[in-house]
């Protein structure tokens, strides 16, 4: 086959269109879902952390602000979550977090809501004040209850 | 009497369950040929290049027109079943993890089968039947090196390419169909399209998956032509099991990929 000028452009053509095809899903499409800067590692443990897995979003005022980085058991079989928000926040050491769910059916994230203290949580901190997951099944066992012994 | 005819089919079994674990072997054999070709030099850059044109580059048109339709359709099929829950929302989602972990390899190497590696092995087997391979050998040219390895490579190396197009195009299908027609949030689209779709399990899935096809479908097409009968129908008979084979192959090692790795 005789060496074409044109045939060997049509290939390098396909070569980088085919490149930026991948590169556009990997890293437009594929991407990990926070795109802004961590920096700033947080600790926070909960009794009932529902379905809130890694990589869910972490917000404050419902601003998203960075995500979380593991889930994992600790020594007290509770919870034990690790965030990675971005190290600019300046959140009080008397901030609480709360797991939350975007809509009815919705992803949960993690919900913070800054306290009042003058002193900052550092890298590496524990958030002490936290709120577990609702279970929908435990408020409704709940309410059965409840209305149980006000017939009685 | 029955005895002798009982024992004629346990032997007719016999015969072809033999047959078809040398026909593998001779395969594995083949490909294993020229894998050991692939990483040795002289390179053949020039000869590569024209086959991915035949290869990669005729195919484009009809791989981002399937693919733009295939978006669109699905894209229509699961809001009407997605609005039906009132999940109509995470209709980018649905789309774009039904595309990049399944259908965007999978009709691909299937479009590929029947748009390059009928032709590939209709090339080869007739090569045969006219002696061409015959020639190459009396002028001390191995055949595998010169005709099969640029072939092979070209289609390994054009399927994630074509793959990765047909996906972008599916989304774009998706999301004209989506937001355009149906009036979905474009917002919405895109960002439960992006959170749902994760870099490692699904995009690298689907290149896997892609490259693991185009080295099915490069073998079984250069295997079939290679060894084809040296005839008319033997030429015929090559093109037919090469896409058969190579159908068949794609979707048994789509299911095997995706319960190993789970992508």
């Amino acid at each position: 086959m005789k060496p074409s000028p044109w045939r060997d452009l049509a290939v390098g053509s396909f070569v980088l269109i085919g490149l930026a095809a991948i590169g556009y899903l990997s890293l437009q499409v594929g991407g990990v879902s926070y795109k802004g800067r961590g920096g700033l590692l947080l600790y926070a443990s909960f009794d009932e952390v529902g379905g809130l897995k890694a990589r869910a979003p972490v917000a404050v005022a419902g601003v998203t602000v960075g995500q979380v980085k593991s889930i994992r058991l600790d020594d007290f079989l509770r919870a034990r979550v690790t965030l990675d928000v971005d190290e600019a926040l300046e959140l009080p050491v008397d901030s609480s977090a709360g797991i939350r769910t975007a809509g009815l059916l919705g992803d949960q994230f993690i919900a913070l809501e800054p306290g009042a203290e003058e002193e900052l949580l550092v890298s590496g901190e524990e958030i002490a004040y936290t709120e577990s997951a609702l279970s929908i099944e435990r408020l409704i066992g709940r309410f059965v209850h409840d209305s149980g012994i006000e017939n009685d | 009497m029955i005895g002798r005819r009982v024992q004629g089919s346990v032997q007719g079994l016999g015969r072809r369950s033999l047959d078809a674990v040398v026909g593998l072997g001779r395969m594995a054999a083949f490909v294993g040929t020229v894998a050991s070709h692939a990483v040795r030099p002289p390179w053949r850059l020039r000869r590569l290049v024209d086959e991915i044109f035949d290869v990669g580059v005729l195919s484009v048109a009809i791989v981002c027109l399937s693919g733009a339709t295939v978006g669109a359709v699905l894209g229509l099929q699961g809001y009407v079943t997605l609005s039906r829950f009132g999940a109509a929302n995470s209709l980018g989602a649905v789309v774009g993890l039904v595309l990049v972990r399944e259908l965007g390899p999978v009709l691909t190497a299937l479009l590929v089968t029947g748009r390059a590696g009928s032709a590939m092995a209709a090339e080869i087997a007739s090569m045969v039947t006219t002696n061409q391979v015959d020639g190459l050998r009396m002028m001390s040219i191995d055949p595998v090196d010169f005709v099969v390895r640029p072939k092979a490579l070209a289609m390994l190396f054009a399927m994630p390419m074509l793959n990765a197009l047909f996906i972008v195009f599916a989304l774009f299908g998706g999301y004209a169909v989506g937001v355009e027609l149906l009036g979905l949030d474009g917002g919405t689209y895109v960002t439960s399209m992006e959170e749902s779709i994760d870099l490692r399990n699904d995009v690298a899935g689907t290149l896997l998956k892609s490259v693991v096809f185009g080295a099915l479908v490069g073998a079984i097409a250069t295997y079939r032509g290679y060894t084809s009968e040296p005839t008319a129908a033997g030429v015929s008979a090559a093109t037919t099991s090469t896409v058969v084979t190579a159908s068949v192959a794609v979707l048994v090692f789509d299911y095997v990929i995706t319960a190993l790795w789970g992508v």
